[in-house]
This record gives structure tokens, C-alpha cells and sequence, in this order.
């Protein structure tokens, strides 16, 4: 029973994880779908992060993560050895919380995923950074000073910049831990005006931590509450007539 | 309402601040000691030295006339062992620094590890000696050569150069190993491209210390049965040597015999002082360079 439906980029089935003994998500079963943003919103601990980290399997990084049940993407249970988690990783970019660009030149952050995977012909990585520039919208504000280190950048052009640098693989999805929780509200403001392009190439996931960001940018909404899924649903649905009392709760401010 | 109240004692605050001022005092009478102890003697060597230390004295062979004497011998002994020991502790340093830091896991044998190479820098250079000795002089079968006395200064200074590649490996920023893994790099790539960079200065800074260490030392070699009156200049790696550290000792113990060999030892040791300062001055600008870049 393979699901081949396109339009389903993850399909998430029973997952449960532990950090050692304590469980931070339980029994998730969630499809994400394709050109669409998806928000993932709960208060401080609820496991949000926790979730995104897992789409990529970046939080095996942590010690004493143990997983069950199965994430399918595009069909193939990304914890089996079919999908190497390198190519995984390639095909699911991701942005953090906090910028995150290498100690190198802007043209060097940019075009380190093209390099390590090989393409070394300088027009074609040229191309790369200016499309992937452009992409994230900090093009006109960079094109001068390439050679510059990204850490001459303010906070949120870094952002920007890793965007760019995660779009330069050309991934399938973007992956979103937070990304303007370290920013001021102009930064952040250019980071969402971007995600409504984004989603024309890009499936995009987005950790937040604030409700009207996902109100503002998100096609569906998926609410967590202590390692639980309690609701997801479109968008509008999610603040505007959410079926769950907790959901309710939360979104009109009564805890988190 | 604070119901608790006491009394503020106006004198025991004098008489802290007091207290400060004189313990302030005693430590810096303490520091003027201890420069004046190493003005002293900076000032009776370098006094010894004047009129011996010129181009003479370092382009010339031994000499069993002390004005004609040189260290040409040693200065050439001390790089050619510095040749073996250069390449080796960093090959060996930094790949062992790099499997502890990134590929092991932490468990109890990896935790044994790390202890026992931290506990290694503290042994005492002649107990190296003494396996250089049994181990490469005799087993080996390398005799005095200068393989055999860069080999063992070599593991003299190995933990030293493995604990600071750990600490700047360990001083890299998770966030920026996350980013690259995040970018589907391996973990080689990732260490290649990203960590080493980064750690670079901090594990230059290391090796450039533990290079005037092993520049600076002698037991190890004596243990080894370096000879210490050698005329001949060494030009393979076979053959036996002699390195500054060592000439000065044998011109000190014979300097009852013949006076003018402490000047000779004066003459050698500012070189070596001299070659040491150069050295840590380096590690010093590299470390200062590049510690700013976060």
C-alpha cells in the first residue's frame, strides 16, 4: 500500500520519539503537502521543533534519541538505509533559529552545497549564487561584495543568506526551525514577504513561535501541545473555527 | 515589608578594603620577585655572551679552541629533528585529535583514551627517552640517528599537540556543523570543509608551542645517548646528531675544564631563547589573528 499521490510530499504514520526516557513526541501522523506552507505552532516544550528536526533527521545529532513508526517521503520511509540521509538532507533543506552562514565569503556559503556535490565549473556556480541570491531576495543587497564575509552582514540579510544557501541544492522542501525568532520585526518582515514566492518552488515547513506569522504566511496550520498533535487543518480553519477546545485556548491566548 | 534588618558595620568595610590593598601589594611584590629573578638571569647570560655570539659562532664547526668554536652542528641537528618531529606530531596529532573529537562515540573506552592522553603530556620527558630508547635506539635498530631522536621527541609532544586540536575542534560551533550536515554534506565533508578551517589557528597555535618544547628539550635525548661532543655535520637522517639544548649542556659541565666554554653555553643559550621567543611570538599573532571571527 504505497502511497503514490504527488501532491504528498511527507506522510507522517504513527511516529513516537524519546530523548532518553522522556517522550517529547507521541503517535504524530500528519501528510504535508506539496507548494504548500505548512505552520507548525504550540507553546515552548510542545515538541514543534522537535518534529522539524526529525523531516530531515537532524535531531539523531542529539544523544539518546530513539524513534518509532515512520515518516514517508515521497513514499520511502526516510528511516531505512533506501534513502541515504545525505540525500535526504539534500532534497530537504533547512534554515535554523539562529543565522547560521560559514565563516567564509557570501559566494562561498552559497555555493558550498553545489560544490560538495561536485560541480565545479565557475559560470554555472556564478549562476547558482545569483539565482539563489535573488531567491531570497538579498541579490541587489550583496552583489557588490560576494567576496565579503557573510559575517559582515546584518542578522537578517545572514538569514537571508542561509535561505539562499539552502536553495542552491535545489531542494524539494525547506525546512524552517523558528527563523525570525533572532531577527527584529523589519528583518522578519522581508523573510515572510519571501515565503510567498518560496512556496512557487518549494515545499515549506515553519516552526513558529508566533501565531500571527503563521496566520500571515501559512496555507495549513498544525497545532502541538506536549509531544501531541491536537489539530491541523487549513489555516484559516485553525484561527478561525478550530475544532479542538485546547486549539482555541491557545490561539486567543489564554496559555503559551 | 522586609521584616529583617542588621546594621551596616562602617569599619568592617574599611577594614575589607584594606585587606584588599595589602593583599594587592604582597602579589605584586610577588611578580617584581620573580621578573628579577629572570632579569638576573637574562642579564648574566646575555653579559656571558657578548663578543662570542656573532656569525662566526653560528656558521662554524666545534672547535677544540673555544674562539673558533661554533654551533653550525647543532643548529643543523636541531632542524633536521625538527623535520621528523614537524610532519609526524601533526599528521598523527590532528588525525587523532579529529577520530576523539568527531568520529568517536562517547563511550568508556573513548573516555579511557582521552584521560590517558591528557595524563601523557604530564609524564616526565626522560621516561620518553628511556622507551626511545628501548624502542626505536635498540628494537629498531636506529642507534642515535637523528630518525631515532625526532621519533621520540616526536611522542614527547604527541599529547600535547592531540589536547589542543581537541580543544579547538571542540571550540568550533555546533551551529555551524549543523549547517552543513543540514546541507546533506557528510561527515568527512563537513570536517574538510567547515571544522578544520575553522580550527586551524587554534591547532597551529598548539603545535607551535609543543615545537619549542620538543626544540627546547633534553632529557629525552640524553637517555637516548646523543653524543654530546659530535664535529661532524649530520646530512642524512642515519646519521647521529647533537641539538642546541644539548650542546649547552656539555659546554656547561665542561666549563670547569676550560672557562671559556661559558660563554660558548651563554653564547648558544640566548639562540635558543631567541629561536623559543620567535616561535611563541607566532603562536601568539596567529592566535590573536584569528580568534575574532565570531
Amino acid at each position: 500500500m504505497k502511497d503514490n499521490n504527488m501532491d504528498i510530499v511527507y506522510d507522517v504514520k504513527g511516529l513516537n520519539l524519546w530523548y532518553g526516557d522522556n517522550q517529547a513526541l507521541k503517535d504524530i501522523n500528519m501528510k504535508i503537502e506539496k507548494n504548500k506552507i505548512t505552520a507548525i505552532i504550540g507553546p515552548s516544550g510542545c515538541g514543534k521543533s522537535t518534529f522539524v528536526k526529525t523531516l530531515n533527521r537532524m535531531i539523531e545529532n542529539v544523544d539518546g534519541v530513539r524513534t518509532s513508526g515512520e515518516i514517508l517521503y515521497y513514499g520511502d520511509d526516510i528511516f531505512t538505509n533506501k534513502l541515504k540521509v545525505e540525500e535526504l538532507r539534500t532534497r530537504v533543506g533547512m534554515v535554523f533559529q539562529k543565522p547560521n552562514p560559514f565563516p567564509k565569503s557570501i559566494y562561498e556559503n552559497v555555493v558550498y552545497g553545489p560544490k560538495i556535490h561536485g560541480i565545479k565549473d565557475k559560470k554555472l556556480l556564478m549562476k547558482i549564487t545569483e539565482e539563489s541570491l535573488r531567491g531570497a531576495a538579498l541579490w541587489d543587497e550583496v552583489k557588490d561584495r560576494l567576496n565579503e564575509n557573510a559575517y559582515s552582514l546584518s542578522g537578517g540579510q545572514q538569514q537571508r543568506l542561509c535561505i539562499a544557501r539552502s536553495m542552491a541544492v535545489n531542494p524539494e522542501v525547506i525546512l524552517m526551525d523558528e527563523p525570525t525568532s533572532a531577527l527584529d520585526p523589519v528583518a522578519t518582515m522581508k523573510i515572510e514577504e519571501l515565503m510567498e514566492d518560496l512556496k512557487k518552488d518549494y515545499t515549506v515547513v515553519i516552526v513558529t513561535h508566533n501565531m500571527q506569522q503563521a496566520a500571515r504566511i501559512s496555507d495549513k496550520t498544525a497545532f502541538f501541545l506536549n509531544g501531541e498533535l491536537i489539530e491541523f487543518d487549513v489555516t484559516s480553519k485553525i484561527f478561525g473555527t478550530p475544532k479542538d477546545q485546547r486549539t482555541e485556548d491557545y490561539i486567543t491566548g489564554r496559555f503559551g | 515589608m522586609k521584616e529583617t534588618r542588621f546594621n551596616i558595620d562602617e569599619n568592617r568595610i574599611k577594614r575589607r578594603i584594606m585587606l584588599n590593598n595589602r593583599v594587592r601589594d604582597l602579589f605584586s611584590v610577588v611578580i617584581v620577585l620573580v621578573m628579577a629573578i629572570l632579569l638576573v638571569l637574562l642579564y648574566r647570560i646575555g653579559k656571558d655572551s657578548i663578543g662570542w655570539l656573532d656569525l662566526q659562532f653560528l656558521t662554524s664547526n666545534l672547535s677544540i679552541f673555544p674562539e673558533k668554536a661554533g654551533i653550525k652542528g647543532a643548529i643543523i641537528g636541531s632542524l633536521y629533528m625538527m623535520l621528523v618531529v614537524i610532519p609526524i606530531t601533526l599528521i598523527l596529532g590532528v588525525a587523532t585529535a579529529i577520530y576523539l573529537e568527531e568520529y568517536a562515540n562517547d563511550g568508556k573506552v573513548q573516555r579511557f583514551i582521552k584521560i590517558n592522553i591528557s595524563n601523557l603530556a604530564s609524564v616526565p620527558s626522560v621516561i620518553f627517552g628511556l622507551l626511545g630508547l628501548t624502542f626505536f635506539s635498540r628494537m629498531l635498530n636506529l642507534g642515535s640517528s637523528i630518525l631515532a631522536g625526532g621519533l621520540t621527541m616526536s611522542l614527547l609532544v604527541l599529547p600535547i599537540v592531540v589536547v589542543a586540536a581537541q580543544e579547538a575542534l571542540k571550540a568550533v560551533p555546533s551551529f555551524l556543523r549543523e549547517a552543513s550536515y543540514g546541507m546533506g554534506a557528510d561527515k568527512w565533508t563537513t570536517i574538510w570543509r567547515v571544522i578544520l578551517p575553522v580550527a586551524l589557528p587554534g591547532i597551529l597555535t598548539g603545535a607551535i608551542l609543543a615545537m619549542s618544547r620538543a626544540i627546547g628539550e633534553t632529557a629525552p635525548l640524553v637517555a637516548l645517548g646523543i653524543p654530546t661532543l659530535l664535529m661532524r655535520i649530520p646530512n642524512s637522517l642515519m646519521d647521529n646528531f647533537t641539538v642546541l639544548p644539548i650542546q649547552i649542556y656539555y659546554w656547561t659541565l665542561d666549563s670547569v675544564l676550560t672557562r671559556e666554554y661559558t660563554f660558548l653555553a651563554a653564547a648558544t643559550i640566548v639562540v635558543l631563547l631567541v629561536t623559543l621567543f620567535i616561535l611563541n611570538s607566532i603562536a601568539i599573532v596567529i592566535r590573536n589573528k584569528f580568534q575574532k571571527t565570531f
